[in-house]
């Protein structure tokens, strides 16, 4: 088998060349067939149908019922294409179109993410990866029962990495919904459900094998096509298209110009605007009910007077809707304006500037944010560290050496992305600062109502000088990344390409995750736990039946439209973190640690995790005010990973040391293959 | 069988320092420039804030480094305490 992977590296080398050529010859032949005329409709689904007809293809090509090759593609997938897997696996839908938003928005506080997402695979090589390869079974559970000496350890892994992968699947298959509806222009609910036909066509039929070769095709897709609209971007603006090298410069200049915009004359006048109404609404929503009587009254009025003057019948609809639109109880008002008041206080004050570290009115609220970046930073590296399908992927390459060598890749290929994210978020904001700030509303682009119609762009001209002021605009931070080749004037299919980029990587990792749960029910569950002598068919039938069953609640769960996409990806990150990655880690490094210490231990930190989030959440209940140190719900993880090791450290002290079959184990996970 | 023994426990020490040194240049490549970051922002660096660069890119080609060479520095201890397949 060994002998064979130089083979197999060649074939496969060419295959993915001559698929990433015709993919580049698809993207040029619809460029040149919209300047014929090819409307953006077609565009957009030609870009989504034919990518996920791909990927379909490759999970058929790709179908087995080998155990082997079901749950660890064979263990003989080369470590570049299991890096470029893994990279598809990891970068999700909030990742791809999330994370350049994100940077829009919240500028250096953002790049939390960027050396949390990537930080993390330096703990996967050092402390998990090759060990988890010399092991070499198909699970995580499975590392934890063999380790910690029975099912007790491996039930409690099954329910942690079936919760945070549950948690992290639904908020990809929301991911699919939301790009299919905008693309194909079909239903939200419907959307959610052919994406998931798409899922399910690869990881169905073929296992980890076909997930592997469907995820190399959507890494090459989801890379050129976040790649390309920002080279373009840097091209244009600074002349040279190598965006991460440039944005340095380009963030300088908008610097510059945001102290410009931040001190201009007018765009105080809008934020004095908003801050009256701010004030307003603060007034009557302490007034209610008695305001929402009043405004409804005066409104009704206001309805009259318009048709008693014969008004134009647009104006007319206008406080029609505006009255229909009232909320109907006190309760509904009290929430609904609150919104609203939020939302003018935060216009009323200028935005910090881009590269502003840790900013805040005061230095407490700055000592806070720093507290809270580095936090959010630990806690998505050790997250990584932590989430069963990636660490998996880990399985399938052919030897320990290919396994560390498989993460350098791994990081490589994300690096380009995350690297890229930065220039993004910069680039965006520059073009919008420079270009858009300061026009004519009644002659902005026409992208500006397109998506103005979706709710995703918002304009408000409040203090009625026909000019647009930053104030005035909001973009939807999601919404980022799928406009900018429309705010650069790019063609749409530079937007359809990125659309189908972004349901590459939602795909991706679904696809991942799901086949995580499945293994983890079928196999940990049923196979070890249940029924040990179920034969080789008998298992592969339940691990594709209940592949379907957690595909079909995913994808029901995501179709109630559960609220923020981040917070659901931060919250399965926590639980990882403070599930597996002490117990993992002390399961290699430290022999002492035993079966009572890991179990324990890893329900500590769960707990404490949990716990803190139902604290803290406002979904919960729970408020900041309760938080300890001012850390957000969304790192909470911060406590249950200390937790989690000193609770093992402690519990297994104090009970009896593993036996001479574990501490065997440890000596031969910890050397590489020999006597293999 | 003794020589092995001795053998493989060398190359776990060995394989317990290189973990060490490498996982304290990460920690300082992931926490430090979060923590300084108003500090080193004083600094210009190709156009960016020192501290926004280390935090957008820096750490991410440190991190990278740090994979690399763990991945090369392994296969020498392999080689070195004569673990590797050819042995």
């Amino acid at each position: 088998m060994k002998r064979s992977t130089p083979v197999l590296f060649r074939r496969l080398g060419r295959y993915y060349l001559l698929y990433a050529t015709g993919f580049v010859g698809l993207v040029l032949f619809l460029a040149v067939a919209e300047r014929f005329g090819l409307a953006p409709r077609w565009i957009g689904q030609i870009f989504l149908f034919s990518t996920i007809a791909i990927y379909a293809l490759i999970g058929v090509m790709s179908r087995t019922s080998d155990v082997s090759e079901y749950y660890v593609a064979g263990r003989r997938v080369p470590a570049l294409f299991n890096g470029m897997a893994t990279a598809a696996d990891w970068m999700s839908a909030a990742s791809f179109i999330g994370l350049a938003g994100t940077l829009y928005y919240a500028g250096f506080e953002g790049l939390a993410f960027v050396t949390g997402w990537t930080g993390g695979y330096v703990l996967v090589a050092l402390l998990l990866a090759p060990f988890l390869r010399k092991f070499g079974e198909f699970t995580i559970p499975d590392f934890l029962g063999a380790r910690y000496e029975g099912h007790f350890a491996r039930m409690v892994g099954v329910f942690a990495g079936v919760l945070a992968s549950f948690v992290y699947v639904v908020a990809q298959i929301y991911g699919v919904g939301l790009i299919t509806s905008r693309f194909i222009g079909i239903e939200f609910e419907i959307g959610v459900f052919v994406g998931l036909a798409g899922i399910l066509v690869c990881s169905f039929l073929g296992g980890m094998r076909a997930v592997t070769w469907t995820q190399v095709a959507q890494y090459l897709i989801l890379i050129i096509a976040y790649l390309v609209p920002v080279v373009i971007l840097s091209y244009e603006v600074t002349g040279v298209p190598v965006p991460q090298a440039m944005y340095g410069k380009v963030l300088h200049d908008l610097g510059v110009k945001e102290a410009e915009l931040f001190t201009e004359p007018r765009e105080n006048d809008v934020r004095a605007l908003y801050r009256v109404r701010a004030d307003e609404l603060a007034r009557k929503i302490s007034e209610l009910p008695g305001s929402l009587v009043g405004e409804r009254q005066a409104q009704m009025q206001r309805v009259n007077e318009l048709r008693t003057q014969g008004a134009p019948a647009r104006e007319v609809a206008a406080a029609e809707r505006a009255l229909r639109d009232l909320p109907r109880t006190p309760d509904e008002a009290r929430i609904k304006w609150e919104r609203v008041r939020q939302d003018s206080l935060q216009r009323s004050v200028p935005p910090p500037p881009h590269a502003e570290a840790h900013p805040g009115p005061d230095p407490a609220s700055r000592d806070n944010a720093r507290l809270t970046f580095i936090a959010l930073s630990f806690v998505l590296m050790v997250g990584t560290a932590g989430l069963p399908h990636i660490l998996m992927r880990y399985y399938t390459t052919p030897s320990v050496r290919d396994a560390r060598r498989s993460v350098f890749w791994t990081l490589f290929f994300i690096f380009l992305l995350y690297v890229t994210a930065p220039a993004y978020a910069v680039f965006a904001k520059w073009e919008v600062y420079s270009t858009l700030i300061g026009s004519n509303i009644a002659s902005l682009p026409s992208w500006v109502v397109s998506w103005g119609k979706v709710g995703l762009v918002k304009i408000e001209d409040i203090n009625a000088d026909g000019i647009l002021q930053l104030a005035e605009l909001s973009l939807n931070s999601d919404a980022i990344l799928l406009l900018t080749p429309e705010i650069a004037g790019l063609p749409y299919v530079v937007a359809g390409l990125v659309a189908a980029g972004g349901l590459a990587a939602a795909l991706s990792t679904a696809d991942g995750l799901l086949l995580t749960i499945s293994h983890a029910l079928s196999h940990d569950l049923y196979y070890r736990v249940i029924n040990p002598e179920a034969s080789t068919q008998r298992r592969l039938v339940i691990t594709k039946s209940q592949l379907l069953v957690v595909a079909v609640v995913a994808a029901w769960v995501a179709s109630l439209r559960p609220d923020s996409i981040l917070f659901m990806v931060g919250l399965a990150f926590s639980i990882a973190a403070s599930a597996f990655f002490p117990a993992l880690v002390l399961g290699i490094f430290w022999k002492r640690a035993n079966k009572w210490g890991a179990i324990c231990g890893m329900i500590a930190g769960l707990g404490v995790t949990l716990f803190y989030i139902v604290r803290t959440h406002p979904f919960f209940g729970g408020g900041l005010d309760d938080a300890w140190f001012g850390i957000h719900p969304i790192s909470c993880g911060v406590f249950g990973v200390p937790t989690g090791f000193l609770v093992i450290v402690l519990v297994s002290l104090l009970t009896p040391p593993p036996s001479a079959a574990v501490l065997a184990l440890v000596d031969n996970v910890r050397l590489p293959d020999v006597g293999r | 069988m003794d020589d092995t023994e001795a053998r493989q426990g060398a190359y776990w020490r060995s394989t317990l320092r290189v973990t060490g040194v490498l996982l304290c240049v990460w920690a300082a490549a992931s926490f430090l420039p979060g923590w300084f970051a108003e500090e080193l922002n004083r600094f210009v660096f190709f156009g960016w804030p020192f501290g926004f660069y280390m935090a957008g890119q820096g750490a991410l080609i440190i991190f990278l480094l740090i994979v690399l060479i763990y991945d090369r520095w392994m296969i020498r201890l392999e080689r070195r305490y004569g673990l590797d397949d050819e042995a």
